[in-house]
């Protein structure tokens, strides 16, 4: 494949003042970030500037490096053989991709939910705590008050509070879901990774995790991946176009759904290509 | 109440805070008129640019409201504020024009006593807010019982226009004056046309069902 472009990269919008990406405390900075899955360029100097406690959604066809920039936050990348990244990439004054950081005690501070929701297969409870134990926590009711919280902060607590020695298993997908944002939140991480986590919901199971994002956006930075536009208007603050690679537009997500700078941009939300 | 219901709240809180103004503005500008103050007169133009600034807001925010894709009452509900909106716009500036007219009548004697006006005035703002109360009651039956108080409005009109041309043949001297009224009196027409609009766009969001043009042929299911 071609070469990274060599022109400047987009970053936040810098022409806006209101509410601009550029303006807020990054949580998340990369600086030419770049991947390759062995020869083949999947990310291509990617500059970007993730805002702390705002919704940041990802968007682009298939194929566009959405998940693996997301993957790139807490280091997923690292499982995938033969992966190069260059570049940089900041979360909290730390370039996370120096060989010296502990990947576990990164995944603690950027806690990832997937699109399917992958709950082990043992009580509501014993899923809560997983974390805590590693961690460390092991007074049952400190164990008991953490688990209470994260599923209060979920919007799950009512639903499963009699019932937590059931099977997570035997819950909805819309709960199972739900379960496993709670044991993300459960490890108190500053950012939550979200690749796709209702696109296999029901409408709404998904409006209940819109929701859930929309109220926990007030306590961590929330990165998502999603291919329903609607949705990323719908719960997101600031919104970055990807394709082949590079970010080609990042700014407030009403300007980038209402009045794109880019064609590409327009082409894309406007459903004539991707 | 969710983030989304939250949102539709607070473009509700605008289009009623634009609806207080738009009224406030038009009836300032009788008062203006009537009590011959060319201050009272003149605060109806800022008032009108402050109408026109939420106007501006509440089409950006439904543009931003509707690229998330809402359905059913809350779609109806986005574009009927919008085209509210317009017609409340419009209701300030036909305002404008009436404490104009009241500043340009208020150099000259007075032509009249103003019965009329005042009595149009009343009925063309108590159909505004009908229309708005209905709004806010999600009562299509008080919306649909706005539309035919329009005639009446129109009639009043009518009938002052005969009156005031009347005027003008016996002494042309009055022309200015009677052109002034006549202006005033078809901007309070023009107001009950604009309270008819938003009741016909109130029936349109509780009933799902467009009776604009056809009057109350359409009646409720």
């Amino acid at each position: 494949m071609d070469a990274p472009p060599a022109r400047p990269l987009p970053t936040a919008g810098v022409e806006e003042t209101e509410a601009s990406p550029s303006l807020v405390t990054p949580a998340i900075q990369t600086e030419d970030l770049c991947l390759f899955y062995g020869e083949t360029p999947a990310l291509r100097n990617v500059s970007l500037s993730i805002p702390e406690r705002q919704v940041t959604a990802l968007i682009g066809p298939s194929g566009c490096g959405k998940s693996t920039l997301l993957r790139c936050f807490n280091r997923m990348n690292d499982l995938i053989p033969a992966v190069r990244v260059t570049g940089r990439c900041r979360i909290g004054g730390q370039d996370i991709l120096d060989d010296g950081v502990d990947v576990i005690e990164l995944r603690k501070r950027v806690g990832m939910v997937f699109q399917r929701s992958n709950p082990f297969p043992m009580s509501i409870r014993a899923n809560m705590v997983y974390g805590l134990r590693l961690q460390g926590i092991r007074n049952r009711s400190e164990q008991d008050q953490i688990v209470e919280e994260s599923l209060r902060a979920a919007a799950l607590w009512d639903e499963v509070k009699d019932r937590l020695e059931r099977n997570a298993l035997e819950l909805s997908g819309g709960q199972q879901q739900r379960l496993c944002i709670a044991r993300a939140i459960a490890i108190r991480p500053r950012i939550l990774l979200m690749d796709e986590p209702a696109s296999a919901l029901d409408p709404i199971a998904t409006m209940r995790i819109e929701e859930l994002i929309l109220d926990l956006r007030r306590d961590y930075t929330i990165v998502i991946v999603t291919h329903n536009m609607q949705q990323a208007t719908r719960i997101s603050d600031q919104t970055a176009f990807l394709y082949l690679g590079e970010v080609v537009e990042f700014d407030r997500t009403a300007r980038i759904f209402t009045h794109p700078r880019e064609q590409r941009t327009e082409d894309y939300v406007t459903g004539r290509f991707g | 109440m969710s983030h989304f219901d939250q949102e539709i709240q607070v473009l509700k809180d605008r289009l009623l805070s634009m609806a207080s103004r738009a009224e406030s503005s038009v009836r300032n500008a009788i008062r203006a008129l009537v009590e011959r103050d060319d201050e009272l007169a003149r605060g109806v133009k800022g008032n009108d640019d402050q109408i026109d600034q939420l106007e501006k807001e509440i089409d950006e925010q439904a543009i931003l409201l509707l690229a998330k894709a809402p359905l059913a009452t809350q779609l109806r509900l986005i574009v009927s504020a919008t085209k509210i909106a317009r017609d409340l716009e419009r209701v300030g500036d036909e305002a404008t024009t009436i404490s104009r007219r009241a500043i340009e009548l208020g150099r000259e004697p007075q032509l009249k006593p103003y019965v009329d006006i005042p009595r149009m005035a009343e009925m063309a703002l108590a159909m505004l807010r009908d229309a708005l109360d209905a709004f806010v009651g999600r009562d299509s039956a008080k919306a649909r019982g706005v539309i035919p108080r329009d005639k009446e409005v129109d009639a009043l009109n009518r009938q002052l226009y005969r009156e005031l041309a009347s005027f003008m043949i016996e002494s042309p001297a009055t022309t200015t004056r009677c052109l002034h009224l006549m202006t005033i009196s078809k901007a309070l027409e023009r107001i009950a046309d604009h309270a008819k609009n938003i009741a016909e766009d109130v029936v349109y969001l509780y009933e799902a069902r467009d009776i604009r043009h056809g009057g109350l042929e359409s009646d409720p299911r």
